[in-house]
């Protein structure tokens, strides 16, 4: 397919949107790479920056949808425009949620060094699954920028170890908890992180199943792995 | 959305057709079902055939001498391009609006009664009946009703247009070609086009060709796309402006050729 439309101004109008979701992309990387510091270092100050980039993300979304409508309004997309367009639309909105997850882990961090509980704890296992789901969302956006399919039906496959990640965590947690009552509190904040850790592994994969609507008009959300890459041969 | 409810039988099958003007060939092998019942659009640059494949749905072009048509068109079954075909008869099956409205120089009550008695003979009160219910069906009867002995000329373009389609309906076909319908009319008459092409799709089968895709988007069961008298891709409306599977048939509905 030629990449132009008759319209020049189409196109300037698809190609300024899609710069400004990969910032808003990067706006949110950089927010989980905060969220990861502070929580490796329990850093007060990491965890703020985390929070005060959040009204810059949730602007950029705003404007983002508000560009949207008004492209669908004007230019009456078809086909794969109209694919390009809902999937930016959608993605809009899981990164800016990403990003609402990179500033509850800031709170809970902020919430564990209050209470004092941060030598206790078995942090080390939660950052290696954050690095996995920041590594899983940079790749969604990679794969994104380029409409890279199979890329997107391997992050579909990444996400699941998340997801096992998440589930060994909890059982972890849950042991360290019985043995010492006094870690529940800080257990509890901790569980949350690691909750907010795999949601963001989902909206990384949610981006990814975008890719796969853009470019082959199938829509692969609630579909099973093996039947997502059996549909796309 | 909802894609169209699989129709129970075809109206008109299109089989192999070939057309002419003279010695250029307008339409090339086109094959292709024209749901009863259902709303199918012809989308293509101009030129691409969808005016000519229209005509030939009706045999208008008969009236040209050097063009001919080869191949089938069966109309329930029954091959029009036969030459025993008797073309009155035809086109009172299978009615046709042009893209500018073209009323007679009439009333609007003998611009309706008009076709009615060249097919049949109806007493003054069936056809008082009749030119009442074909500008029910075509949306204009509230309108019109308290000037039925003024000029079909007096009423607006988008009045004029559904007069014609009242026209059409009036001899009771089975299948309305629709050419352009809406291209010479505003918006607010081009929405009440398109509302009437809904309506009367329970009662008829409705072929439509149109430059304006979203036109074809909004009002259509199946869309037809053609290029150079070809049919290059033919489905339903859903699918062909949502996930085309030709490229070609993509480039022209998202604007990248035209």
């Amino acid at each position: 397919m030629p990449d132009k439309h008759l319209s020049s101004q189409f196109d300037a109008d698809l190609n300024h949107i899609s710069a400004r979701v990969m910032e808003l992309g990067g706006l949110v990387e950089s927010q989980i790479r905060s969220a990861i510091d502070a929580l490796t270092h329990f850093s007060p100050e990491t965890a703020e920056d985390v929070l005060r980039t959040e009204t810059k993300v949730n602007q950029l979304e705003v404007e983002i949808d508000r560009d949207i409508a008004s492209v669908v309004g004007r230019r009456q997309p078809t086909a794969r425009d109209l694919r390009l367009l809902l999937a930016m639309s959608k993605s809009n909105a899981n990164l800016e949620r990403a990003g609402d997850e990179a500033a509850k882990i800031a709170r809970m961090v902020k919430s564990i060094i209050e209470a004092g509980a941060t030598r206790t704890l078995p942090t080390h296992d939660l950052r290696s699954s954050a690095e996995l789901a920041l590594g899983l969302l940079r790749k969604a956006l990679d794969a994104f920028a380029r409409l890279d399919v199979p890329t997107a039906v391997r992050i579909l496959r990444e996400d699941d170890q998340i997801d096992q990640a998440f589930d060994g965590f909890v059982r972890k947690l849950i042991t360290y908890m019985m043995e010492d009552p006094r870690t529940i509190s800080a257990g509890l904040d901790l569980l949350f992180v690691a909750k907010a850790i795999e949601r963001i592994g989902d909206h990384a994969k949610n981006i990814a199943e975008f890719i796969i609507y853009i470019v082959k008009g199938e829509d692969v959300r609630h579909t099973p792995l093996a039947m997502v890459e059996s549909t796309l041969g | 959305m909802t894609p169209p409810a699989a129709p129970t039988r075809n109206a008109i099958e299109v089989r192999d057709l070939n057309f002419y003007y003279g010695k250029f060939q307008g339409l090339r092998n086109v094959s292709l079902d024209i749901a009863e019942h259902r709303v199918t659009a012809f989308i293509g640059p101009s030129g691409c055939g969808k005016s000519t494949l229209l005509r030939t749905l009706n045999r208008m072009y008969s009236l040209y001498p050097g063009q001919r048509a080869e191949g089938q068109i069966l109309l329930h079954g029954e091959n029009i391009l036969d030459p025993r075909q008797d073309l009155n008869l035809l086109r009172a099956r299978v009615g046709m609006v042009f893209q500018k409205p073209t009323p007679f120089p009439m009333t609007i009550y003998e611009n309706i009664a008009f076709g009615v008695r060249l097919y049949e003979k109806l007493n003054q009160s069936e056809m008082d009946d009749r030119v009442e219910w074909a500008l029910t069906k075509a949306a204009l009867w509230s309108e019109v009703k308290d000037k039925l002995q003024q000029s079909g000329l007096s009423l607006s373009g988008g009045q004029q247009q559904r007069l014609c389609i009242a026209r059409s309906v009036a001899v009771k076909p089975s299948v309305l070609l629709l050419d352009e319908p809406t291209s010479a009319l505003d918006p607010i008459s081009t929405g009440k086009v398109e509302e009437l092409v809904h309506e009367l799709k329970s009662d008829y089968t409705i072929a439509i060709v149109t430059h304006n895709m979203q036109q074809a988007a909004r009002c259509s069961d199946y869309t037809a796309y053609m290029y150079l008298g070809e049919l290059v891709e033919f489905g339903t409306t859903e699918q062909i402006f949502f996930k085309p599977s030709k490229t070609a048939t993509e480039d022209y509905i998202t604007g990248r050729f035209g």
